[in-house]
């Protein structure tokens, strides 16, 4: 075997189905993508067993580069040694455990030097505490902090900090079974569907993971954002309009950027007690950018109407939007 | 715990392969009413077929003389093995996959007059590649940035720095293309070999790539 995979020669049937199947999943992945570009997607793979055998490959393939993501920042093809800050854990389950653990322990391990703070769905509130730090809770999050307050717990949801710094005595959070330290801080953390986000938005925090998971903390800088999801941790650099997106919720309102329907619809749904159904995986794919107020479910249907000519639906609790 | 035995998460769901007969036996149940949707024939497929592929391989670079008729017999297992699959779920991915390859080769012999019997090389001993001790799943599960890390690096440059463009950097085709100061079709032709060449280097020819950290 050479070190440089070659390319594919192309003369065989095989070999043919692959380059069809390759060239379905690039534009789909890297493209634009329409209904009709769906459409014709489905009917190739529905047309022979050979083509869905192709797909599926090169699919899994390429879902598998997902997480190189974490390699973001090391510099395109240089061989990649720069800042790598990737850990994988020895236990994959842990994560979902742990989690699943916070939020029981708030019900039933609540100790009495405890404060416990919750906002319902939909629901934002800010907390002032006593060294003068604030907490901004966005929707469906639930809090405990220490009678000292410079420890808090985040159960579920999403808050937003801004942190009286103290060397002496340094502010922590517990997350999903991860500790993060302010040294002096404006940060963001997000503990919602298995996956923890540490966003920093100003000065510097400290993160530390379960056990074995890393040999050292990790020291986030402004616009780094730490990305704890199943067994795996990594960092993503986010410009300041990102981070101003993510933040958008402190003032009641969603950001979509390039977001697929499925995803938007989930955002919604963290926000709201009427529940967005996609009912069609073509539907779900379809992407959206744009700014809505996050109770305002309206807007968005309306906006599958007009400009993508889908149908909405209101079935009780439910809004069903579909083809 | 199987929680993390995911489809969406190449990665992780090796690790959920460290028994193959388990999910196997999970899946078994499956095959037994209407048999599989779409999306269960795929999961079925990457979850349990996929990762025996290096080891398929060896074995038709072994029993087959033609080496340019091997991406081809690949394709030909995969698709009697999901064929099959479609009506009832095999006990033992591993077991069927190779004895699929098996029976096709000996098909081949058979129906292509023109190759001599000798191309399959002694059938009985075939079997012994079913047992062949399977790639070590967790070390490749904590080794899979690693290992997705060397499989790019060993995509042709220009190809490489396209697909890091689109996959790390999350630019689309056309950024792309004005980034690297290239054709839009220049970077359709490195994305495609791009992906094609991965699934080779992740799937089909892992050896290598586990054994140097």
């Amino acid at each position: 075997m050479s070190d440089v995979a070659e390319y594919p020669a192309p003369a065989s049937g095989a070999m043919a189905t692959e380059a069809e199947a390759a060239s379905w999943l690039r534009r789909r992945n890297f493209w634009d993508w329409s209904q009709a570009d769906q459409v014709a997607l489905d009917a190739w793979l529905e047309a022979a067993l050979e083509h869905r055998v192709a797909y599926w490959r090169l699919k899994a393939a390429l879902e598998r580069t997902e997480r190189l993501g974490a390699l973001r920042g090391a510099g395109a093809g240089q061989g990649a040694r720069g800042r790598l800050w990737i850990v994988l854990a020895r236990v994959a389950a842990g994560f979902a455990a742990v989690a699943a653990l916070g939020v029981a322990s708030a019900f039933y391990l609540l100790q009495p030097e405890q404060t416990i703070y919750a906002t319902a769905v939909g629901g934002h509130k800010t907390i002032h505490l006593s060294d003068g730090s604030e907490v901004e809770l966005n929707t469906a999050t639930v809090v405990r902090v220490a009678a000292g307050a410079r420890e808090l717990w985040l159960d579920k949801g999403e808050a937003y900090f801004r942190i009286k710094h103290d060397a002496a005595r340094p502010f922590t959070v517990m997350v999903a079974g991860h500790r993060v330290t302010d040294l002096g801080t404006k940060f963001l953390i997000r503990n919602v569907s298995d996956r923890l986000e540490v966003a920093l938005i100003e000065g510097r925090v400290q993160l530390d993971t379960p056990d074995g998971r890393m040999r050292e903390p990790l020291l986030l800088a402004p616009g780094d954002v730490a990305v704890a999801r199943r067994n795996i941790l990594y960092v993503e650099k986010k410009s300041d309009k990102a981070l101003a997106s993510a933040t958008a919720w402190r003032h009641g309102i969603v950001v979509f950027n390039n977001t697929t329907l499925a995803d938007a619809a989930s955002e919604f749904n963290r926000y709201n007690a009427r529940k967005i159904v996609i009912a069609d995986p073509a539907t779900a794919q379809l992407t959206i950018d744009g700014k809505f107020r996050s109770n305002d479910i309206e807007d968005f249907t309306h906006l599958a109407q007009t400009v993508f000519a889908l149908q909405v639906r209101t079935q009780r609790n439910q809004i069903v939007i579909s083809r | 715990m199987k929680s993390y035995c995911d489809p969406s998460n190449g990665g992780t769901l090796a690790e959920g392969m460290t028994e193959t007969s388990e999910p196997t036996r999970e899946n078994a149940g499956l095959g037994q009413d209407a048999g599989m949707t779409a999306s269960e024939a795929e999961l079925w497929f990457v979850r349990e077929v996929l990762p025996l592929e290096s080891a398929l391989m060896q074995f038709l670079q072994h029993n087959w003389r033609n080496q340019s008729d091997i991406a081809d017999l690949r394709q030909e297992v995969y698709v009697r093995v999901c064929e099959a699959a479609q009506t009832q779920i095999p006990d033992s991915a591993k077991a069927f996959v190779f004895r699929t390859a098996r029976n096709l080769l000996v098909d081949r012999v058979r129906r292509e007059h023109v190759v001599p019997i000798e191309a399959v090389s002694d059938l009985d001993a075939l079997d012994v590649a079913i047992d062949m001790p399977g790639p070590d799943r967790s070390a490749i599960a904590r080794d899979e940035l690693r290992r997705l890390q060397a499989a790019l690096d060993r995509l042709p440059p220009r190809c490489r720095e396209a697909f890091v463009l689109g996959r790390i950097e999350g630019l689309a085709g056309r950024e792309i293309a004005t980034r690297m100061g290239i054709s839009e079709a220049a970077v359709s032709m490195h994305i495609d070999n791009g992906i094609r060449a991965l699934a080779n280097i992740l799937y089909g020819d892992p050896a290598d790539l586990r054994r140097k950290p």
